[in-house]
């Protein structure tokens, strides 16, 4: 473990309650559905842009900091994240973009 | 541990072995190396997933009418009971971080406390995810499949979908869901019949509502359907079951895997294994795997429930 690893459990609450609000932030969204976020852009509304956004930001605290990935080397860190961050993109366009010519 | 007695030696002997250039044990680098893959197979589940729902967009089953229900409540609750099941999930993941952390600290009572929790909550997610596969399959409203294979709803004039009960029963003693009541095709399909005002409707967003003649028409070579399976889904698209059955089902099957882990864990922490070991590495170990399961949990709930 890397000496710069936070002390007491502090930080686990706080990214614990960042999680539930974010959790919150989309429940009720999904509830509501605003009107004006669900104008179209690029394909897909702007209400799924931001469940999205909001999916990622939780996924990097897990990953960040559940899983203590930002208390690791960077190499390693680079050695997780790379993989992912290239790959995952890649299948979902090809695999989109190719979807798009199907049944005709 | 300090990082800075695992970085290169100083004689420059890089190959003489001993080095570890990420400064993390084998079992971890490892652990992280196949949550890697199992991440990729997930991606996959779900951008195939997104591909298929997009091709069928305007007709694909909106998420909040499928899964309504909530215990001890009547009506429809939509993503309540998801938002629960995400609360549990991520809860366990805090009681898996702090029983870390107890670890770290070589505090055993500590590692015992907040790994039970986690193994509690484990149980308890996959408990609710039983009860919603089983509120799934038995089916809410029922529906009509056509000859084409196509799911179609029967709606009043106002465009509400009517369930079998209240179209068998009447609208003020049937209920809004069928609570399993199974219904003889012959029985719906007069009782439609009967109904001058009701006629069918394609789910989804952009579905569209059949004239009351070809509704009629239709229904001579339609047959009744409740519940979800494998071959039939009353909420609509055939796929959206095979999808929700795959992708929830391959990850409650993680959650299970975790929750025996995290038990054959537990167990050796209750021997006292690690404590004689020295060092309660084995919990970090299936810790990050447990809190994958939470990560995946995640992008299942954003790409099924949600988006």
């Amino acid at each position: 473990m890397a000496d710069n690893h936070p002390q007491g459990t502090g930080w686990i609450w706080k990214t614990f309650w960042i999680l539930l609000i974010i959790t919150a932030v989309e429940v009720a969204l999904g509830i509501i559905k605003p009107g004006f976020l669900l104008g179209n852009l690029f394909g897909t509304s702007i209400l799924n842009y931001i469940f999205i956004i909001l999916t990622l930001v939780k996924a990097y605290f897990i990953v960040a900091f559940f899983m203590h990935l930002k208390y690791e080397k960077t190499s390693f860190n680079w050695t997780i994240y790379l993989p992912a961050l290239i790959l995952i993109p890649y299948l979902t366009f090809i695999v989109l973009t190719e979807g798009s010519y199907m049944f005709g | 541990m300090a990082t800075s007695t695992l970085e290169m030696d100083q004689d420059g002997k890089v190959w003489g072995g001993g080095n570890r250039p990420f400064g993390a044990p084998y079992g971890k680098l490892m652990m992280w190396f196949f949550l890697i893959s199992d991440a990729l197979t997930f991606s996959g589940f779900l951008t195939a997933y997104g591909m298929i729902r997009f091709k069928n967009e305007m007709t694909w089953p909106v998420a909040e009418d499928v899964f309504t229900h909530f215990p001890f409540l009547e009506g429809d609750h939509p993503l309540l009971y998801v938002a629960l099941m995400t609360f549990i999930l991520i809860m366990s993941s805090v009681t898996m971080v702090l029983a870390v952390h107890a670890g770290d600290h070589m505090n055993k009572k500590g590692v015992i406390l907040w790994m039970f929790l986690t193994i509690i909550g484990g149980a308890i997610f996959l408990g609710s995810q039983a009860w919603e596969w089983y509120h799934f399959i038995i089916g809410d409203k029922g529906a009509i499949e056509l000859k084409d294979q196509n799911i179609v709803h029967v709606v009043g004039a106002d465009g509400e979908t009517i369930s079998f009960s209240q179209l068998i029963h009447g609208l003020e003693e049937g209920h809004a869901s069928n609570h399993g009541e199974e219904f003889a095709q012959e029985e719906v399909f007069a009782a439609f019949r009967a109904n001058e005002s009701y006629t069918l409707k394609e789910p989804g967003k952009a579905g569209k509502t059949f004239s009351r003649s070809e509704a009629l028409d239709a229904l001579n070579s339609a047959s009744a359907v409740q519940g979800a399976n494998m071959r039939h889904n009353e909420y609509g698209k055939q796929q959206f079951a095979n999808f929700f059955f795959f992708i929830t089902g391959f990850h409650g099957f993680h959650v299970f895997s975790g929750v025996v882990l995290n038990f054959i864990i537990f167990y050796n922490v209750l021997l006292g294994t690690y404590e004689r070991r020295g060092h309660y590495k084995m919990v970090e170990k299936v810790g990050l795997y447990w809190h994958f399961v939470d990560l995946v949990w995640v992008f299942v709930f954003t790409f099924f429930y949600l988006v």
